[in-house]
């Protein structure tokens, strides 16, 4: 157990720094950084929290400590996952937006160039 | 009375010129406006061909947002209708004058040029056929009324309509969420009898592998549209 919440801590430091560098190379915005690094918040909290670990499966109902540390890591990634599908959708959302009034421009544009064309030849 | 044919388009190269030219034939003098998905054929050249303008989508959308595009652009510029046929040929453009026509007597919002009224022929494939048993069933409720053929996409919009759909319309197989977008604002539509033909050229986008996805995500659609609640305003 103890080994087991020692590679989680190791783990959720892992990931922050990873998080950490890519929003300094500007992989990942910061706004979207933000839910990555409190999951990795969240799983260095649980892994060096004894007395709360040692809760939790009562809490779930279950006997195993390692399945309910499974179970609440495995909460906090699905909330990160839901949050991104919600950011994924709205930028779909901005693009067919965006490309519908980009088409529509183009469109305009060609009509007021074909309408100066005609003026000309007149 | 402005009046625009709409043609949304994806790959269509073999029969989109024909549509364009029939459409053009019974409408003389209508606008043509063809829609195009972003091709990888020589659609746009086609349909230019044919005496359509065409409306290049830059990238792919889906036929929602490829019809969604048209509807805006037909907002915008103040058409007062907007009838819609597919690009593949199946919808006989001899029934568009029917379609204006009860646009402006029934003043509804939407009327649906349907394969299953009297008279009408009834050319559809198996799992369509399905697909509409069960959706009828589905929306009667919904709707308060039959409707008879909710996958057509066949339909005649007025500028109530023209408004709504220009802001909301569902992206992929929208022919029955639009629907629903329409009753939540207690709008009106009428079904009248079209003949369907089998398409000219091209394949349709709901294949085999697609059908249970297509059940699912129509029937998700229909009960988001449902529980929304900015349709609940009139």
């Amino acid at each position: 157990m103890d080994r087991m919440l020692d590679v989680m801590a190791i783990f959720s430091l892992l990931l922050a720094a990873l998080v950490l560098l890519s929003v300094r190379r500007a992989h990942i915005r910061v706004e979207y950084s933000v839910s990555w690094l409190a999951a990795a918040v969240a799983l260095l909290v649980l892994s060096r929290w004894r007395n709360l670990v040692s809760r939790i499966p009562a809490w779930l109902g279950v006997s195993d400590a390692a399945l309910a540390m499974l179970i609440a890591s495995g909460a906090v990634f699905m909330i990160v996952l839901f949050r991104l599908s919600m950011i994924i959708s709205h930028l779909k959302d901005s693009n067919i937006a965006l490309i519908q009034k980009v088409a529509i421009l183009e469109f305009n544009m060609d009509s007021l160039h074909e309408k100066d064309q005609a003026a000309g030849q007149d | 009375m402005k009046l625009l044919v709409l043609i949304p388009a994806y790959n269509e190269e073999g029969a989109i010129g024909g549509v364009v030219e029939e459409v053009r034939g019974v409408m003389p003098g209508t606008p043509v406006l063809v829609v195009d998905d972003c091709s990888k054929d020589a659609t746009i050249h086609r349909a230019r061909q044919a005496g359509a303008r065409v409306l290049a989508l830059p990238y792919h959308l889906g036929l929602g947002g490829c019809v969604q595009a048209g509807y805006r652009l037909a907002y915008e510029r103040g058409f007062d209708y907007v009838i819609r046929v597919d690009g593949d040929g199946q919808h006989d453009p001899r029934d568009i004058p029917k379609i204006l026509e009860a646009l402006q007597k029934e003043r509804c919002e939407m009327v649906i040029g349907s394969r299953f009224v009297d008279g009408a022929g009834e050319h559809t494939s198996a799992f369509r056929g399905l697909a509409i048993l069960f959706f009828r069933a589905v929306l009667r409720p919904i709707l308060g009324k039959p409707v008879r053929d909710p996958t057509s996409g066949f339909v005649g919009v007025n500028r109530t309509a023209l408004d709504v759909f220009s802001r909301t319309f569902p992206l992929e197989y929208p022919e029955i969420e639009a629907l629903v977008v329409l009753q939540r604002r207690r709008f009106r539509f009428v079904e009248i009898p079209c003949r369907m033909r089998p398409r000219k050229a091209g394949r349709s986008t709901i294949t085999a592998v697609k059908s249970l996805y297509y059940m699912v995500h129509v029937l998700l659609g229909v009960f988001v549209n449902v529980l929304k609640f900015e349709g609940r305003r009139k």
